[in-house]
């Protein structure tokens, strides 16, 4: 009997606020422990909670973006466990009336495009950090800090709705480029921005209900969630095999290791105890706010790459590539706008990100040393082949480090660009003397043999001569025709 | 409804809490008599009374600006039973992991 | 009368003496101590802490404002910097809040003087202020008697003298009782018009910081002086708090309910006495009564026993023995930490509640209770607008009976909860309540009646309140007229 995996996701996204969910400590990280933190999200007695706006804004951007059902009212609740990380022993979460129901993420898989479904998306609390044991005197402890507890996160829950490990992985990788591309959330995973869990379950292939579930907890890469999911179903599937039955439960995965753990059963008998939150009212969302937020909602990631397409005549790859960020994007159309689309992409998608991935630098740093208008001009000259190939990754380093335009730029350097027939000629005839081989095989009909010579001739140039002149040159002399002056 | 010693003990787990062995009986009847009198609510119509609402519904939301209620980390834990560092100490926190 | 004398003022006149410079403010807040306080405070134990020094600090800072130099005796449960902040509990014991609650910051904004910390039930739950760790507080009018509950220290400390006026809370009737029991004003503020940040919360829904005053005028300064949103606070309401200056205008043109049914049975003789003292001294000054049949308390007990416990079982969560208070010595595991640290820090009173509120929201008894309370207290509110569609407030015992004794509900709870059955509607309605004092019974102890108005209906009770402390009479009304209190004699 073949077995199929059905695979739900809860993801936790952080939002980058400059406060906390529930009280205006910063939101920020690598501060002292316990230095970003007041009597709200240290749980003292008598401290109230106040709900953020700007995390508010960032749930319901998520959720129009997704095209979820937005609830005008909707409302926080308590969750009740004990923990010593969670300073009021409660979370203030959402529960049965979230802010976002339904809607779904397009994620671009091999086999094209595909909507995933999701349950939910509402606006809660984080919890504090808490460290790995260790011996303190004669007994052992651990160390917690609160500087995280109260930064708001996102919870985002899909359908149970991926049958692989890949597809999980391929909606991370959409999710997180959404929440970047809509300026919710950095998005770095090893940095504990994005989290996730994962419910998986089999089921004989065809048959609509669900199996028995078990919760991974602790995916914290892309990558984890992929082996992670995958350890699970070779478990479930081997547990199956042995005619065990799969118990509820929850599981940690360990990514040193690449490893399964189960929880203690009776941890999970929880009972959480949810009510709503009396000290804060219904989260009210008015229309006018929502309309706002989708009026003012940027183009999204899966339309404008399909826009990409369309406009500048570049292949589906590279606009996926391209939009992976936003800034990319508009880097790109800034530069592409009136010039060769295909050139624009190539020279960004492998130039521009290798120089700014091997120096640190962000799109918008790029973008200020190398405005459109500059990088439109070497496209210019490129594609006018007015620079040789070879010497075009090098200018394509001044204009990055260096101020000015390209003929300023090759000034500067001393480089003389020959691309004249009189500077050319007197090499070309060289090399056609020093290679009578080739020159015959050339004329036999051989005509591959053409690029063996000018390869010669760059050679014999420094690289300073334009391959196409060079060209139109050789073919000039081999074939007795006055080349196009 | 009676409040049974098993699910006395229970709630009280899950409080985290302990009701010692001599005392369960009175507080499982304590429990029952106040739970017994709210059955009594059970003779008022509620036909067309939603749950209530709590807070006032005209509060706002709080601008994303920090304020001046931050505490340093010696404030933060001076009223901690043991600190130090500035951490909070407790009992080792075990993943429930089995091996 | 001198200095010395001062502790007999009243707020709005002690700080009149000293915006003036008659009476300096450390004259002002220690006449109490050096006065009233040596002679009943080692018996009647309203103070849980104090300390001299912090007087002394506050009372340097506090010659300006409508509170100049006013001492207040605050409850335990309000967050102060300068002394500890223990809700009467073991869990809390020595614990320090890093902050002011924002009524306590208002308090000395306006130049009045933090004289100590009120002893209370443990966290705000019960009737007697019997529940503390500290040790019972005595009603002083009768030593044998309690001065109710949870407020009691504030109020018995406002009867004998400590101070013109004070802080507790009212979560099911918490100010309007003891005030009743010690026969002075108390005002549960309409929900969400005095902040509750800094207030240690009990049933989160249903508290309310509530005022303690010999006056009615005092009450209406006190009103004015702390009301009005909170940033902090996301319950409180961002309009303007009512007016209520005209707390001395009288009553003629106003009417009051008189919802006889409720005392028609298990009220005592005293309490329905001083109803009709009260009615007649209204209806002297121009009020005029309406009879009409209320909802019973019971309905309002039953919701209230409900609610407020679930929301404590989760505002109490915190306690726990990580991050302040009290730790259970042998907390080798994080279970044993949590469970002997509860179990050792709260009182009998305290875990009885946490654990019904527990059970009344575990799974499978959610809808049974908790909802189903939830949806009782809609009903209820509705009872009192429809109240309030026949008259501008209405007039009802504050307890069913005088001030009883020590130890004799303390091992009967729900006669204990059922103590509260003419104050938690209001509570659950989330409307303002005032408990005035009405003479005293033959045998001396106080007797009070209760008012109990529309959402934002302070300024009618106060109208109300001042009326019936005048005696009705309409020509003694006006704010220069002090009655002279009825002070308890040695017992
Ligand atoms: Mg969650
Ligand atoms: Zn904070």
């Amino acid at each position: 009997m073949a077995l199929e995996a059905v695979i739900g996701l809860e993801c936790h996204i952080q939002v980058a606020t400059r406060t906390k969910m529930f009280c205006g400590c910063p939101a920020e990280f690598g501060a002292a422990p316990n230095s970003n933190v007041c009597p709200v999200c240290l749980g003292l007695p008598g401290a109230l909670p106040v709900a953020n706006r700007a995390a508010v804004d960032a749930a319901l951007r998520l959720g129009l973006a997704l095209g979820c059902e937005i609830r005008e009212e909707s409302v926080f609740a308590r969750k009740n466990y004990f923990y010593p990380d969670m300073p009021k022993n409660y979370q203030i979460t959402q529960y049965d009336r979230p802010m976002c129901e339904g809607g779904a993420l397009p994620v671009a898989l091999a086999a094209g495009s595909r909507g995933f479904p999701l349950i939910r998306i509402h606006v809660e609390e984080d919890t504090g950090k808490s460290f790995h044991p260790e011996r303190h005197g004669d007994r052992r402890i651990s160390r917690v800090d609160f500087n995280r507890a109260g930064v708001p996160l996102l919870e985002l829950v899909t359908q149970p709705a991926f049958r692989d490990p890949a597809e999980c992985a391929a909606f991370l990788t959409a999710l997180r480029r959404l929440v970047r591309w809509l300026g919710i959330s950095d998005g770095e995973m090893e940095k504990g921005h994005l989290r996730c869990d994962a419910n998986v379950s089999l089921r004989p292939a065809g048959q609509s209900e669900l199996g028995t579930k078990t919760e991974i907890k602790n995916l914290n890469s892309i990558r984890g969630v992929e082996r992670g999911v995958t350890a699970e179903i070779a478990r479930q599937n081997l547990a199956r095999l042995s005619g065990e039955r799969i118990e509820q439960a929850t599981l940690l995965y360990d990514a040193d290791h690449d490893r399964l753990a189960v929880m203690r059963s009776k941890e999970h008998a929880h009972d959480y105890r949810y009510f709503p939150e009396p000290d804060l009212p219904r989260l009210r969302v008015e229309a006018a706010w929502r309309d706002e937020a989708r009026a003012a909602l940027p183009e999204l990631p899966w339309t404008r790459a399909a826009r990409l397409e369309r406009e500048y005549a570049v292949p589906a790859y590279d606009a996926q590539v391209l939009g992976e960020r936003r800034e990319l994007c508009d880097y790109f159309e800034d530069c592409a706008r009136g010039a060769d689309g295909k050139l624009a992409s190539n020279w960004i998608m492998t130039e521009v990100l290798r120089m700014t991935n091997e120096r640190g630098w962000s799109i918008d740093d790029w973008a200020r040393r190398v405005p459109p208008d500059r990088l439109r001009e070497f496209l210019a000259r490129v594609s006018a082949r007015d620079i040789p190939g070879p010497l075009a990754k090098q200018v394509f380093t001044w204009l990055a480090d260096e101020e000015g335009g390209v003929a300023e730029l090759l000034d500067r350097h001393r480089v003389r660009v020959q691309a004249s027939r009189d500077d050319l000629l007197p090499l070309v005839r060289e090399v056609l003397n020093q290679n009578p081989g080739p020159v015959a095989q050339y004329r036999g009909g051989k005509i591959a043999t053409l690029g063996f010579l000018v390869g010669q001739v760059m050679k014999k140039s420094a690289g300073q001569a334009v391959p196409q002149v060079v060209q139109d040159l050789l073919k000039a002399e081999l074939g007795g025709q006055r080349p196009p002056s | 409804m009676a409040i049974h010693r098993e699910e006395l003990i229970r709630i009280a787990e899950l409080a985290r809490l302990e009701v010692p062995e001599e005392d369960r009986d009175a507080m499982c009847r304590q429990l029952s008599e106040v739970l017994e009198f709210a059955e009594s609510l059970r003779r008022l119509d509620l036909e067309g009374c939603e749950p209530s609402v709590f807070a006032p519904a005209d509060s706002p939301l709080r601008d994303d600006r920090p304020d001046a209620r931050r505490l340093d980390a010696a404030r933060a834990t001076a009223g901690a039973p043991e600190s130090e560092d500035g951490f909070f100490l407790v009992p080792p926190i075990v993943e429930n992991l089995e091996p | 009368m001198s200095a010395r004398e001062s502790w007999r003022y009243s707020a709005a006149r002690l700080s009149n003496e000293v915006r003036r410079g008659a009476v300096t403010a450390m004259e002002a807040v220690e006449s109490g101590w050096e006065g009233p306080a040596r002679e009943w405070e080692a018996r009647v134990h309203a103070v849980a802490h104090h300390d001299a020094a912090a007087r002394a600090a506050g009372s340097r800072a506090a010659v300006k404002g409508p509170l100049a130099g006013v001492p207040v005796l605050v409850k335990d449960n309000l967050c102060t910097t300068d002394y500890p902040t223990t809700c009467a509990s073991r869990i809390l014991a020595g614990w320090r809040s890093p902050y002011d609650a924002t009524v306590i910051e208002r308090l000395r904004r306006a130049g009045a003087v933090v004289t100590g910390k009120g002893n209370m039930d443990e966290f705000a739950m019960g009737s007697s202020t019997e529940f503390s760790c500290y040790g019972p507080t005595r009603n002083p009018y009768d030593l044998t008697r309690v001065p109710g509950g949870s407020s009691g220290g504030p109020a018995a400390a406002v009867a004998y003298g400590l101070c013109p006026v004070a802080l507790g809370s009212d979560t099911g009737g918490s100010v309007r009782q003891p005030a009743a029991f010690c026969g002075v004003f108390g005002l549960k503020p309409t929900y969400g018009r005095l902040s509750r940040y800094g207030l240690v919360a009990f049933g989160s829904s249903l508290d309310q910081v509530g005022i303690f005053a010999r006056h009615a005028g005092d009450v209406a300064l006190l009103f004015e002086t702390l009301g009005g949103a909170d940033p902090c606070d996301a319950t409180t309401r961002r309009t303007a708090a009512p007016d209520v200056s005209g707390w001395d205008r009288g009553v003629a043109g106003l009417t009051f309910g008189w919802p006889a049914n409720l005392w028609a049975e298990g009220v005592e003789r005293e309490i329905i006495e001083g109803l009709e003292d009260a009615a007649a001294r209204l209806e002297r000054a121009g009020a005029r009564r309406v009879t009409f049949d209320f909802m019973p308390g019971e309905f309002a007990v039953a919701t209230y026993y409900l609610v407020a416990t679930a929301e404590a079982s989760s505002n109490l969560a915190r306690f726990d023995g990580v991050r302040y208070g009290f730790r259970h010595d042998d907390s080798s595991d994080l279970r044993a930490l949590y469970t002997r640290t509860r179990t050792g820090g709260f009182g009998p009173e305290v875990k009885r509640r946490i654990l019904l509120g527990t059970y009344v929201l575990s799974a499978g008894y959610y809808d049974a209770y908790y909802l189903t309370a939830q949806r009782a207290r809609t009903r209820i509110r509705r009872e009192y607008d429809q109240a309030f569609e026949k008259c501008d407030f209405m007039l009802l015992p504050a307890a069913p009976t005088l001030p009883f004794r020590l130890g004799e509900k303390t091992e009967d709870p729900l006669a204990m909860y059922l103590s509260d059955i003419f104050t938690i509607g209001a509570n659950l309605a989330g409307t303002p309540g005032l408990t005035v004092p009405v003479g005293m019974t033959p045998e001396g102890l106080p007797r009070a009646v209760q008012l109990l108005g529309r959402e934002d209906g302070e300024p009618e009770l106060l109208r109300a309140g001042r009326a019936i402390e005048v005696g009705g009479e309409p020509a003694r009304l006006g704010r220069e007229t002090e009655r002279e209190f009825a002070w308890p004699s040695k017992r």
